[in-house]
């Protein structure tokens, strides 16, 4: 257990450090969700003013959207990660080696959480300077980071899958760009649900990204309804969990079609 | 099959087949004694490579043994894995991490640590000229520094037996050659065991001790390359003939080179004719006199040693570049043309 967990490590470490070696790459991940902030909370500002919206400032409001957006957005590519490792031969050279099987899906998963870590505690400290109030306090934000690390690995083990699925780029843009946009505003990521037109809202309820956004915004307000934190930070769980499931079984796939 | 020693691979009826019905391995049966170079050859598509991807525990096959250093591979892939080093045709190095980084992580995956590994990683980049590149990115090396890093990877744990697959290709000559001699210099070191695939004639024939001609997903032939081609006695004389194809008889040829010219093994493909005859330079003007008589135009005649395309031919039944042009392997970019008959 000891090997597998150092082999992990060094599984990890690998990929951080090739991350942290690509300066653009490591720059436009931590300039997007600036961006985002930027763009979204500037174009919808005066949407609190909507009779029903029932937030003061939209700054407060979208922080926790932009932090699950983020990592559904980040998350999505992990799979061309994959693809490339695969392709150079990076994959089976480990795979001839006595590495343990789910040291190599562990450092994908791991990586995957750190990087959507790293993300959302710039979104936080942002939204921090331009004035938001997070009145829910260490406990809503670590409960929002949770959520958008489950988020990510839900997204990241469905990405890895795909990738070893159908060992092509090109399905894993057209999957991504087809479902980025949709499965973000067929959520509360930036409207109030009272606000959405009921279908949506029945859809939403039917949305992992609802989830976390609901889990780590409920967590953040000043007054949280832990029932329903739990309630949706625990189904995120079983779906997170779900996903690694079916990506090792993915790579098991891959193992025998070598 | 021969039985001196111990085997460090030992293969029986390996079958392979992968979806659509591409028969791989149709059974591929293999003895590689311990402590030596062995070559698998055989032209794109022959099943070389699922061969070493069975042997190193990457693929399972549909049917037959193998036990590589003395350990089923279905059954005991982790001890395998322990006893073997593997250099894939792809590189496999990690481009954003250093050549010495690469070699730090392989040997920590075997359980190596601390600064013993360090010292052999020092030791490898050193042994493969790689001693100044060790700290730069791999994204930098040349294709020549980048396969002898891989080879280093192959060798960070001293494994019993390595395997080579199709080390050269893609090479400039140049660093061809200098693999080429590395490769020579690891082999009898340590006792190691070197399985090694190929689709270069000339590199069987001068690495490996023995060679298993490979056609078709099974073995052809097997031997030293000196037993292989000592079999076809004689030199091989190749014709180009100025004729089209179907405007000579074939039979009358064969008759008159065999009677007149006293040479064997005619065959006639398209324009090319060989013919095997112990004393190659000595029988061209007779087979000049007997071609000209049956009125075949020549336009070019070679006399060639035996080779090991020779040997391809006589027992695959057609000439190495053909089935390497016709084979069903996936498409490469660097495919090299394979020399025709002389060397």
């Amino acid at each position: 257990m000891s090997a597998a967990a150092a082999q992990t490590w060094y599984m990890t470490q690998r990929q951080l450090t090739a991350f942290v070696r690509q300066p653009a790459y490591l720059l436009i991940t931590l300039l997007q969700p600036v961006i985002w902030l930027f763009l979204f909370g500037n174009l919808f500002r005066r949407i609190t003013d909507l009779p029903g919206f029932g937030t003061g400032s939209y700054l407060d409001y979208l922080v926790p959207g932009v932090v699950v957006m983020t990592a559904l957005s980040s998350s999505m590519w992990a799979g061309m990660g994959t693809l490339e490792e695969i392709e150079r031969g990076t994959l089976n050279r480990f795979l001839t080696t006595p590495v343990n099987r789910g040291a190599l899906m562990n450092a994908n998963v791991i990586n995957n959480g750190l990087s959507v870590l790293v993300q959302a505690v710039v979104i936080i400290l942002l939204g921090l300077v331009a004035g938001a109030d997070y009145a829910g306090g260490a406990a809503g934000l670590l409960v929002l980071v949770v959520a958008a690390i489950l988020l990510g690995t839900v997204f990241g083990a469905m990405s890895n899958a795909i990738g070893m699925m159908v060992r092509q780029r090109e399905s894993i843009i057209g999957i991504n760009t087809f479902l980025l946009l949709p499965l973000t505003f067929l959520s509360s990521s930036f409207m109030a649900p009272a606000l959405m037109p009921s279908w949506m809202r029945h859809v939403a309820d039917f949305n992992p990204v609802d989830w976390a956004v609901v889990a780590g915004r409920g967590a953040l307000s000043a007054d949280p309804d832990w029932g329903e934190v739990l309630g949706r930070g625990g189904a995120l769980l079983a779906v997170a969990v779900a996903a690694v499931l079916l990506s090792t079984r993915t790579f098991r796939t891959y193992q025998r079609s070598v | 099959m021969p039985g001196n020693g111990t085997l460090a691979v030992e293969a029986r009826e390996l079958r392979k087949t992968y979806p659509h019905d591409v028969t791989a391995l149709d059974g591929m049966s293999l003895a590689v004694p311990a402590g030596t170079v062995f070559g698998l050859l055989g032209p794109n598509g022959a099943g070389k490579s699922t061969t070493v991807k069975i042997l190193t525990t990457l693929a399972r096959p549909d049917g037959g043994t193998a036990a590589v250093a003395g350990h089923d591979v279905l059954r005991r892939p982790g001890r395998v894995r322990r006893a073997i080093g593997v250099v894939a045709q792809k590189s496999g190095a990690d481009p954003m991490a250093t050549g010495r980084e690469n070699l730090l992580l392989q040997g920590r995956l075997y359980g190596l640590r601390g600064a013993p590994l360090g010292r052999r990683a020092d030791e490898l980049l050193e042994r493969f000229d790689l001693a100044a590149a060790g700290s730069r990115l791999v994204r930098g090396y040349s294709g020549g520094m980048q396969r002898r890093l891989d080879v280093a990877l192959g060798l960070v744990h001293r494994p019993e037996v390595l395997f080579l697959d199709e080390p050269t290709t893609g090479l400039d000559p140049e660093a061809r050659t200098a693999m080429w001699e590395e490769i020579a210099r690891l082999a009898g070191g340590e006792g190691l065991t070197i399985v090694l695939t190929t689709h270069y004639l000339d590199e069987a024939d001068r690495l490996a001790g023995r060679v298993a001609v490979v056609d078709r997903g099974r073995v052809v032939a097997e031997g030293t390359p000196e037993a292989l081609k000592g079999e076809l006695r004689g030199d091989a004389v190749h014709v180009e003939l100025a004729v089209a194809p179907g405007e000579v008889d074939a039979g009358l040829l064969r008759a008159a080179l065999t009677e007149f010219a006293g040479v064997r093994e005619v065959a006639l493909d398209g324009r090319r004719l060989s013919a095997r005859a112990a004393d190659g330079a000595a029988a061209v003007p007779r087979v000049l006199t007997a071609l000209e008589r049956q009125g075949a135009e020549v336009a070019a005649v070679t006399v060639a040693r035996p080779s090991l395309d020779d040997v391809y031919l006589r027992y695959a039944g057609r000439r190495f570049a053909e089935a390497d042009g016709a084979g069903a392997g996936a498409p490469r970019t660097a495919a090299p043309a394979v020399a025709g008959g002389a060397r």
